[in-house]
Formats: C-alpha cells, structure tokens, sequence
C-alpha cells in the first residue's frame, strides 16, 4: 500500500532523513516512534507531499506520489496541531473539505459521536484545543480512504474522547486499512499498535511487533524497552 | 459754371450705361474665355461666369475696377500653369469661385489670385483647391477677405505656400476663411492695421497665423489647431489677441502661439488647449495676459530671457504638465490673482483669494530642461517630494516667482 | 483552483479590511468629487493615489494575507488538491477582493457624480484598469517574499522595503543616473528602466494620456515612436502582463518546492 524507497531529506545543514525505506503491504495499525526531531512527521509530511525529499521515492498503490495529488484521495490525515482558518464556522470547515474531497454522509455520526453539534455554528478561532482537536478527528474519519495518518491524535482530548477514538481506530483497522500514528503516550501505543517503526537518525531502526521489539532489547517492558535503545544511542 | 441739367442727365446716364454686365460661358454668352472679356471690359463693369470649367491662367487685370463673380459650379483650373488672376486694379471684387491647382514653384509666388497696388478689394466665397498660394496680396490697402476657402496639399514647407499672404499691406479685414494644409494658413510680413476675425486655421505645416514685422493687428474669435508649430508673432508691435482659441499644436517646437520680440502686445479671454507649450515667450515686453485659460497644455507658459513688464492676472492654469517654465530672473513681470489648479492652499477668511502664496515654476520644470529624457519621470512620488521640498525653501526657482492672491475659484468671462 | 479561489474570497469578503478598504475608497471618491466639484481634478489627484497607495496596500494586504491564512494552507496541503491551486488560489482571491473594493469604492462615486456623461471616463477607466494590474502585480510580490521567508516580521519588513524601493528610491537613482549620464542618449535607457519598474510603468501609461502634450516635446526618435503612436501603449500593457506573470510563475515554482 505504501512504499518508501531511500528516502533523504535535509533542512538546511540539518539531515532528517537519510535513507528511509518503508514498506506496508497490508492493513493493520503502525506506530512510528522515535525521539524528538528523529524524523517522523517529516516522513508523514513526505507521504502526503507537504515536503519535498531530496531523493527517494514514495509510492502509494504503486504510484509514484509526484506524479499527481490525487493520490491524497486515498489518505486521511490529521495533522499535529489543529489549526484552521479562524474565520470559518465549524459547518463551513466541514462543508468545504467535503466540497474538495467528495461527498460523505459519514460526518454525521462523527458530530453526534463527539458531541460537536452545539459547536457548528461558532468559529473556529473561539473554539478550545480540545475541541477543536475533535473536529480536527471528524475531519480525518469522515473520508473511508484506506490509508489513515495520525499525527499525535491524543492531543488534547478528554477520557472518553479518548475512548471513542480507540474504538474508531479499531474499527477502521477491521476495515483492513493501514492506520500510521505517531505519538508520545506509550500507553496508548502499546494498546492500540501491531507494528512499532522505530525512527532513529533518520533510518529505520526497528520494525517489527512490540513483542519482537521486547525481545531484542531484552525487556519486559514496552516502555522500558523504548528507553533502552534511546539510552544506548545516547539520544 | 452753368452746367444745363440735360447735359448732365446725360453724362449720368452714359455712365450707367457703360457699367455694364458681361456674362462669359461656353456658349451662349458674351464670351468664352475670362481673359477676353476681361480685356474687352471697362472700369467697373461686372463679369458674371457662368457655371463650367474654365482652363485659364495668368488671368490679367490691369487697372480696370471690375466686379468678377460666377455662380455655383464656376470653376477656373489653372492647369498647374502659373498665376489664377493677376491684378494689378483698385476698387476689385472677386467672388463666388472656385479656383484649382495652382503651379508649384521654387522661385515664384504662384497664387490663386495676386493683388499688387490694389486698393479698396473684396475676394469673397472663393475656393482654392490644391493650392500652392491662395491669395498673395502686395502693398495693398483697404481690402476685405471673407469666407474663402484655401486648401493645399503639400507635404513639406519647401514646396508649400501660405493661404493667405499679406506684404506690405494695411487696413484689411480677413473673416471667416478656412484656411488649412498650407505652409502658414495667414501670413502678415509688414502688414498694419489689419483686422483678423473667425477664422478656421488648421493642420498647416508651419503657424496657423503669422506675423511679421506688423503693427496694430488685432485678430479674435480664430480658432488655431493642428498646426505645426502653432501661431507665430514676431517682431510686431501693438498686437490684440482676443477670445483665439489655441488647440492641439503638438510636437518639439510647437506653440500655442510663438512670441519672439514683441512689444506692448495684449491677450484677453483665448483658450489654449492641448498644446505641447502655449505660449512661448522671447524678448516680449509690456504684454498684458488677462483671463485666459490655459487647459492640459504641456507648459502653460515658457518665459524666456529678456522678458519685462509683463503682466499675467486672473487667467486660469487647469491640468497644465507644467504651468510655467522660466528661465533667469523674475525681471519685474508680475504673476498676480490667477486660478492655479495645482494650488493646494486654503482660505480661511473666504475672500476667494488663498491664504497662502502660490509658487508657479517647479524644480522639476529645470531638471526637464536640462535633462529632457527626465520628463518621463513626471508625476512620480519622487518628483514630487524634491518638488515639495523646493516650495518650503526654494533654491533654484526665483524666490519672488510668486502669485500671491491666488484665486480660489476659476475666473470667467 | 476555483474552488481555493472561491473560499479565499469568501474568507476576505468576511474579514473587515477589506471593508476598511472599500469605505477608504468611496470616502476618497466622495471627498475628490464632491467637495472639489472637478473632475479633472479628482482624476488627477486618483492618479498619485492610485500610484503610491494601491501597491502599498497590495503589498501589505499579500503578505499579510499570506501569513494569516497558514493555517488554511496546511490544511488543505493534505488535501487531494494541487499546490500551484492553493496558492493560486488564495493569490487571486486576494488580488479580486482588493481589486473589487478599489472599482467599487472609486466607481460608485464617479458614477454618482455623473461620470458617464463626461469624456473623462476613459481617463478613469484608464486609472482603474492601471490600478488592477498594480493590485494583481504588488500582491503577486508579496506573496513571493512571504512564500520565501518563514519569519512573518522579516516577510513584512522585505514587503515594505520593496515597495519603498519601486515607489520613491528607484525613480531617485533613476534620476541622478539620467543627470550623471547627460551627455550621452539616454531615451532608449529611460524607457527600459521605465519599463522595469511596475510603478513607473502604470505611471507611464497615465501620463500618456494625462501629459501627451508634454511628452511629445522631446526630440528624440525614440521618445517620438514611444509617445507619439499606439505603440507606447501597446508595449506598457504587455510589460504589465508580464510584470504580473512572472511573479505568478515563481509563486508556482517556489510553493511546489516548499516545505510545509
């Protein structure tokens, strides 16, 4: 479904990537992981084309991504932090995206699952971080694209929001769609993910289960075995 | 002396009787030709041609006072041969012709009609075609020229001549002539106490109207435009210029009027409009401009060096690039109570007249004269900072250069 | 594009600058008119408006633009449309909002004064077209000098500057070039650099028909050719088009090279 082929990309001076190869040929949930500035929302960033690589090719459904946008048809995204154009209404956001996507009915059930319906007529610039996070969620689950990115999604989000979103995850998961997330709350991954990639200076560092992943660093703990490979590489 | 009544009745009556008219056609009348019944006719007798082509020239009429009309459709083609008429004849009328292709020359002044020595003429409702001169008047006196129409269709000045050319002349009239495609549409050399009114002036390769060591002219109501280079008064005294309108003369040495060594000269109510430069003034002195209205020339007004006493009060400066270009020292001429558009000050006591002096000549009028290409910088940002700057302290323009009762509103007549 | 293009207006219709914009220009309108009772004045008084305030405006409405509608640009960079689109979009819709307030601002108060009854319609279509291209150009350059820096206080400092230096310093060095090369024929090089600055280009174009009498007093051929025929105008009016073109290229260019 997605195929990373050495990927590189520098800032500046700074090198992110150096030669990134990722291949995810079925659905299931993938937690990329990593320490600050490893590389991981550049590599999400590459995937949906907000940043231009150096080299390296990215292929979704065995298409070249340069080629054309229209392959973002094919992913829902949401991004780290939710900022939206503080002079529309939470409807017209909706009504927009859906305007540039395609037609959806399934918004409805998000509102009404997340409770945003008092909120569609105020403006997104009076909204909170919370909420504004879940219309953020609303917005990527709206689409049923088979590929789903998730920058950091827990943000913000109160314990039932929380909860919701888990079962919206693993019911698109059932859906066989290949989710990426990222995130800091190890908790939350350790439930939720099939397969850890481990970014670390800009490569690949691991891929595999979290079992394979307590395996290899000789930990009982997820949490644990995590901070055992940033500790010996000194990050 | 006793004369007895009866002799005198008949004296009376064979001088009746000898004015008479003589018609001149192809057949059927009198004459054929203008030339033989010309020759055949006395003083005062009238030659009425008829209607019909006449190829004829150098047309000759020596001291006979005749009266010449045709009639609609009488036309004399001079064949590119020489003069149309040459008179030489007091008390002579010419009217109601048209006249056509008159020879181009390079040594002689062929005209439609020439008059010499002749006194007390009318030339009326007479067309020129395809002129090279239309009417060459020499050291004639007490003439009227009314409602001809003179056109030529030269395409250099060499090979053109004036529509109508005065030399050495006084006391004529010339009204209501259109005039145009000429080298000058009225020429005055040496031509006094003439009287120049309603005119039509256009699209002629030099001036409009000129003037030539002549005195005592007055020309109004005229309209000048599309002229090469405009009007001309040079070296001429006592000139009155009334209600003219000025129009459109544009190009590198194109005027509203040219005035180059004249003296106590007046200028009332003309308009120029649309001229590259409306007056251009050289070594004019005692000249009074009153109430004239200078409108989106480029400049309203080029004074030159020796320049004294005149006077420019309560005309109007509208939309002018430039309203006045000057170059030496203010030399006691005297701007006072004009409407300058570009006056930006304020009355507070609202006796119409600003509160604030107004400063006519821009730096940037300099900057232009010396460096001509800089005109493309005109109404830039720029331009108008150093603009502002030299009207809080000037240091190039003459400090005294001022109107200081400009007026609020236009001045209209 | 359209649709971008469509809620980058919608965006600004809302947002009260361009109100502020449109009320600034019919108050100007109605002060020029009314209480001057000239035309020819108004127009000519336009004229310098037109010149200095519409590329400020241009400018700092682009830029400032730009960086507040980050956030919209993030959003729909993941969406499935193309990049060139979302800047495109958000350019033109910024050009056709302060377009819109200028033509309507000047025009209904011209039109209230009885505008089409008079000959200087041509002159004020004339201003009004110049001042269109002169918002698309300005805000054409803003959007690039926001696009290629990220910091918002550099980005309006660069906007600024550039529009200080087209409108006043260029026709500054402009000038004491053309004083210190005097003896030499200039008319062939201050018609180039005429053309190589946008400002002076419009100005050019309103002062062949406010000034035509000045400018057909110079001699030389050059100028002739430029002000004296249709030819003068024909080429300002592609140098316009190109003056807006090319920004647009490289807005194209710089946003499909960007990271986001």
């Amino acid at each position: 479904m997605v195929e990373i082929i050495d990927l590189h990309k520098k800032f500046g001076k700074n090198n992110v990537l150096n030669g990134v190869d990722l291949k995810i040929d079925k659905g299931g949930i993938f937690a990329v992981l990593g320490p600050n500035g490893s590389g991981k929302t550049t590599i999400i960033k590459s995937i949906l084309g907000m940043v231009i690589p150096e080299c390296g090719t990215i292929k979704l459904f065995d298409t070249d991504i340069k080629k054309n946008s229209d392959y973002r048809f094919k992913i829902d995204y949401l991004p780290q932090i939710a900022n939206f154009p503080s002079n529309l209404k939470v409807i017209e956001l909706f009504r927009m995206i859906k305007d540039l996507r395609g037609k959806t009915d399934r918004d409805k059930e998000l509102i009404k699952t997340f409770k945003l319906e008092s909120f569609l007529n105020k403006k997104l610039g009076t909204l909170s971080g919370g909420t504004k996070q879940k219309v953020n969620i609303v917005l990527t689950f709206m689409f049923n694209s088979p590929i789903i990115i998730l920058d950091e999604p827990t943000t913000g989000l109160d314990p039932i929001s929380l909860i919701r979103l888990k079962e919206l995850i693993a019911e698109e998961k059932q859906k066989g769609k290949a989710i990426l997330i990222t995130s800091h709350i190890m908790s939350f991954v350790e439930e939720v993910a099939d397969e850890i990639v481990f970014i670390l200076e800009g490569k690949i560092y691991f891929r595999g289960s979290i079992k394979a992943l307590k395996t290899k660093t000789k930990q009982q703990d997820f949490e644990h075995a995590i901070a055992k490979i940033l500790t010996e590489h000194s990050v | 002396m006793k004369i007895p009544f009866c002799v005198l009745f008949v004296l009376i009556s064979t001088c009746f009787a000898a004015a008479k008219t003589i018609t001149i056609c192809k057949a059927g009348c009198d004459f054929k030709s203008i030339q033989t019944a010309v020759d055949s006719s006395k003083s005062s007798d009238s030659l009425f041609i008829k209607a019909g082509l006449y190829k004829e020239s150098n047309i000759v009429i020596y001291k006979k006072s005749l009266h010449i009309s045709g009639e609609k459709g009488t036309v004399i083609d001079t064949q590119n041969h020489g003069y149309g008429f040459s008179v030489e004849a007091t008390d002579i009328v010419i009217k109601n012709l048209t006249i056509k292709n008159i020879e181009i020359s390079y040594t002689k002044e062929y005209a439609a009609i020439l008059l010499f020595k002749s006194y007390d003429f009318a030339i009326e409702n007479v067309r020129v075609d395809n002129a090279f001169f239309g009417f060459l008047i020499q050291k004639s006196k007490d003439g009227l020229i009314k409602n001809n129409t003179i056109s030529g269709d030269g395409k250099a000045e060499a090979d053109s001549g004036n529509a109508i050319h005065l030399w050495h002349c006084e006391n004529i009239k010339i009204i209501d002539n259109d005039v145009r495609r000429m080298r000058d549409g009225i020429y005055l050399e040496f031509g006094n106490s003439s009287y120049i009114a309603n005119n039509y002036s256009t699209e002629n390769m030099r001036y409009g109207l000129h003037f030539m060591f002549s005195n005592d002219n007055t020309y109004e109501n005229n309209i000048f435009e599309f002229n090469g280079a405009g009007v001309a008064v040079m070296f001429s005294k006592r000139i009155k210029m009334y209600e003219n309108i000025f129009k459109k003369n544009w190009g590198t040495a194109s005027y509203g009027i040219l005035l180059k060594e004249i003296n106590d000269a007046e200028l009332k109510h003309n308009i120029f409009e649309d001229n590259t430069i409306g007056i251009n003034a050289d070594g004019t002195n005692r000249i009074t401009y009153t109430e004239n209205t200078f409108k989106n020339n480029g400049y309203a007004i080029k004074v030159h060096g020796a320049c004294y006493d005149n006077i420019y009060s309560r005309n109007n400066f509208l939309y002018n690039s430039f309203d006045l270009s000057y170059s030496g020292k203010l030399n006691s001429n005297k701007f006072e109570s004009n409407y300058w558009s570009n006056y930006t000050g304020y009355d507070l006591d609202k006796d119409g007249i600003g509160d604030v002096p107004y400063r006519p000549v821009k730096l940037f009028s300099y900057l232009v004269n010396r460096t001509p290409e800089s005109i493309v910088l005109l109404r830039s940002l720029f331009i108008d900072i150093i603009d502002f700057s030299e009207k809080v302290s000037p240091v190039f323009t003459p400090e005294n250069l001022i109107d200081n009762q400009p007026l609020m509103h236009q001045v209209t007549w | 594009m359209f649709k971008i293009l469509k809620y980058s207006f919608y965006d600004l219709m809302r947002s009260s600058w361009s109100y502020v914009y449109l009320g600034f220009y019919l108050l100007l309108g109605i002060v020029l008119l009314f209480l001057n009772n000239d035309l020819s004045k108004a127009i000519i008084t336009l004229m310098n408006v037109i010149i200095v305030l519409v590329p400020l405006i241009g400018t700092i409405f682009g830029v400032m633009y730009y960086y507040n509608s980050k956030e919209f640009t993030e959003l729909l960079l993941a969406q499935p449309v193309k990049r060139s689109s979302i800047f495109l979009g958000q350019y033109l819709g910024v050009s056709i909002s302060l377009s819109m307030s200028l033509v309507l601002g000047l025009g209904l108060p011209f039109v209230a004064y009885g505008l089409f009854r008079s000959n200087a319609i041509w002159d004020f279509s004339l201003l009004l077209i110049v001042g269109i291209f002169l918002t698309f150009i300005f805000s054409a350059l803003a959007f690039n000098i926001a696009l290629s820096n990220e910091n918002k206080i550099k980005g309006f400092g660069y906007a600024i500057l550039m529009w200080l230096l087209l409108a006043v310093v260029y026709d500054g060095l402009f000038l004491v070039s053309l004083i210190l090369f005097e003896d030499y024929p200039l008319d062939k090089l201050s018609l180039i650099a005429t053309m190589l600055n946008p400002i002076d280009l419009s100005r050019t174009l309103i002062i062949l028909k406010l000034d035509i009498s000045a400018l057909l007093g110079y001699t030389g051929a050059v100028f002739k050719q430029f002000f004296g025929t249709s030819f003068g105008l024909i080429i300002s009016f592609i140098m316009l088009l190109i003056w807006v073109l090319l920004p647009v290229l490289r807005i194209i260019i710089k946003s499909k090279r960007k990271d986001f």
